[in-house]
């Protein structure tokens, strides 16, 4: 373990090479499990006997909301290791995560509308989960946002660090009081919890397609951080 | 006189000086919640059953409006500047700050609020419950939205990124105070929600001045 | 006692200046000059820890600043361009709640006479949204004439400016009577000066 120096790789000079090796990589992994997963759902998996095809939606819909959460928890640690540390890649990391994070939590919003419909009858619920995700979205709008209106850059990263951070110890309260202000209304007299019941093939195919977009997103992740380097640290990028 | 008496006696003073910035989110409070019956239409029974979550909707929103006042004027001035350098810990002369701004913003909310309540045809018992939540979740819009002020102060598009920024923060207090109106309607026990609007503000005093504190550092760079 | 160990700037993706060092003792002023733009005010406010440096660090007595924080700014006195004053209120309260931030408790009649010594006497008890510009400068710049002992380092930005003659002998008085007292100053100035006390300087370069 002594052999590694981790922090070796939190500069953005030696980082910058690293990850566009890395890019091509992750892409072709993500694409693999991403075909992998998508032939699961649609031809091994079986028809669900009360909602027909439409419930293959799930499919992308969980692994995103899954993805969305777990974006977020990865950009508050690395906005909390960047304020702790005061590194400067944690704080491009961060930045470079959020619209990925921001992209699945709409994904998972649209997935579930488009199987809201022919299952409920309707677009939109307010069903907890939907109205987490919803305001999870807010969230990441807020970050994005921030971000972008601070001009000097280390500013902008370590507000952002801030507000996220102040975001992750509020998700589980904003959660808990969404989950009681459902049971105590009921409007929503359908939740996403009467989903079918999981089949070992569905797990499998969510879990591929979890790992697909995940994989997705550290390349996603890495060409940004590559771009904000470029633009913020030339010397780091010309070597290269 | 400790600096805290000291912030609080002069940030009220400047509010006093300049109470029409005050009374502007004050009135503010009074027309959105005015507006609803307009808007929704003046059956008793509907306005009743709407009250509480109207009322909590203006109050998050005049929190909002008078929160950009917070830091505005001492950082436009230098005194912030001076504030960060102070001997005493930053986050206490937050915690000072936001106490003057909940006593200028939010208290007189929570006091002018059952006024509004018999504008919507609750009962004395169901303004109480209101006025009570409201006492409690007040203090919590003001020290959180403490934090957004802090990260946003100096920035060109602070008033609407601060929006931005703390109403989905606001959601819990939104939920259990609108939500302690809720269960005293349906006849439940109203002491669960008022624990957890007190829990919440005793987690953001213990938290919030301090992670103002660190993001004024942060903005004031 | 003030050190400076290669320090760093980075302002707006702008480098400021890099690898800047220079250490002040006692009694001693530090001019710092340098072309507009320069960072002159981004050194001074690095000095006082409201700016994080890039890279390297600021010692007083021997310790990193960030590791002292508030006993720092105990002995820490800033001026910087913003004057730090409310209009709201007179000369006399403002000097006051400014010697509370620094944890200094004076009185009225304190305030007053050291608001006498910059020619504010009569100015003292009327709102400052009423005094002229370069008035305000003086009200600002009347902390440094309080009795105030715990002050070891002064950090003036342009304490000269916009002041007439009298105003600006006062000052440089006033500066000269805190070095003979042992302290650090460091300050900008576009203003020709003189002091008693040992004088360095040190520009930055563009």
């Amino acid at each position: 373990m002594s052999a590694i120096n981790w922090f070796k790789y939190s500069s953005p000079h030696s980082f910058y090479p690293l990850a566009g090796r890395m890019v091509p990589w992750f892409l072709g992994a993500a694409a693999l499990f991403g075909i992998t997963g998508l032939y699961v759902a649609f031809f091994v998996a079986p028809t669900d006997f009360q909602q027909g095809e439409s419930y293959r939606i799930i499919f992308i819909h969980v692994p995103a909301a899954w993805m969305s959460m777990f974006i977020y928890l990865v950009m508050a640690g690395w906005a909390g290791a960047g304020l702790v540390f005061n590194t400067r890649l944690s704080g491009m990391m961060a930045r470079a995560l959020a619209p990925t994070g921001a992209m699945f939590t709409f994904l998972a919003l649209w997935t579930g509308a488009l199987w809201g419909k022919p299952t409920w009858g309707t677009w939109w619920v307010w069903d907890a989960r939907l109205t987490s995700e919803l305001i999870l979205l807010f969230l990441y709008i807020g970050f994005l946002s921030l971000t972008a209106a601070i001009e000097d850059d280390r500013r902008a990263d370590r507000a952002g660090a801030v507000l996220a951070l102040v975001g992750v110890v509020n998700i589980p309260i904003i959660y808990f009081s969404v989950v009681w202000w459902n049971t105590l209304h009921q409007g929503a007299s359908v939740s996403l919890k009467s989903a079918p019941k999981m089949a070992t093939t569905m797990l499998l195919g969510m879990l591929l397609l979890a790992v697909a977009f995940w994989l997705y997103s550290l390349a996603a992740a890495m060409l940004r951080v590559r771009s904000i380097i470029r633009e913020r640290e030339p010397r780091a990028a010309a070597e290269d | 006189m400790s600096l805290w008496t000291l912030i609080v006696q002069r940030d009220l003073r400047i509010a006093w000086r300049r109470r029409s910035d005050a009374l502007s989110s004050l009135f503010f409070f009074i027309i959105v919640v005015s507006l609803f019956p307009l808007g929704v239409g003046p059956e008793p029974g509907t306005l009743r059953l709407m009250a509480s979550g109207v009322l909590w909707v203006a109050a998050l929103l005049a929190t909002l409006l008078s929160l950009g006042r917070l830091f505005a004027a001492d950082h436009l001035d230098g005194t912030l500047e001076q504030m960060l350098l102070a001997e005493e810990p930053l986050w206490l002369v937050v915690a000072a700050k936001v106490c003057a701004h909940w006593l200028t913003s939010g208290l007189p909310l929570v006091l002018l609020s059952p006024l509004m309540g018999l504008q919507f045809g609750l009962q004395a018992e169901e303004i109480a419950v209101l006025t009570g939540a409201l006492l409690l979740g007040t203090p919590v819009l003001s020290l959180i939205g403490a934090i957004g002020a802090a990260l946003t102060v100096g920035l060109r598009a602070g008033s609407v990124l601060l929006a931005l920024l703390v109403l989905p923060l606001y959601i819990p207090v939104l939920v259990f105070g609108a939500a302690a109106s809720g269960a005293h309607a349906s006849g439940l026990a109203v002491t669960p929600h008022f624990s957890i609007l007190g829990a919440l503000l005793l987690a953001s005093i213990a938290l919030a001045p301090w992670t103002a504190a660190l993001a004024l550092r942060i903005s004031m760079e | 006692m003030l050190t400076a160990q290669n320090l760093h700037c980075v302002r707006g993706g702008r480098r400021l200046f890099e690898n800047l060092s220079f250490a002040v003792p006692s009694a001693t002023l530090l001019r710092v000059s340098g072309a507009n733009g320069a960072g002159k005010t981004s050194l001074l406010r690095m000095l006082c820890g409201l700016l994080l440096p890039s890279g390297g660090d600021v010692l007083w007595r021997d310790v990193p600043i960030r590791q002292q924080r508030e006993a720092y700014w105990r002995e820490l006195r800033y001026i910087g361009h913003l004057a730090g004053i409310k209009d709201e209120f007179t000369a006399a309260e403002n000097l006051i709640f400014a010697a509370a931030l620094s944890g200094v408790n004076i009185t009225a009649s304190i305030a007053r006479a050291a608001l006498e010594q910059l020619g504010l006497a009569r100015f003292a008890h009327i709102p400052v949204r009423m005094l002229s510009q370069g008035q305000r400068r003086r009200v600002a710049l009347a902390r440094l004439a309080l009795p105030d002992t715990t002050a070891a380092l002064w950090v003036l930005d342009e304490p000269l400016a916009a002041l007439d003659n009298d105003a600006a002998d006062c000052v440089i008085s006033l500066i000269d009577a805190r070095l003979a007292a042992g302290a650090v100053v460091v300050m900008t100035s576009h203003q020709p000066f003189t002091v008693a006390a040992e004088l360095r300087s040190i520009t930055i370069p563009v």
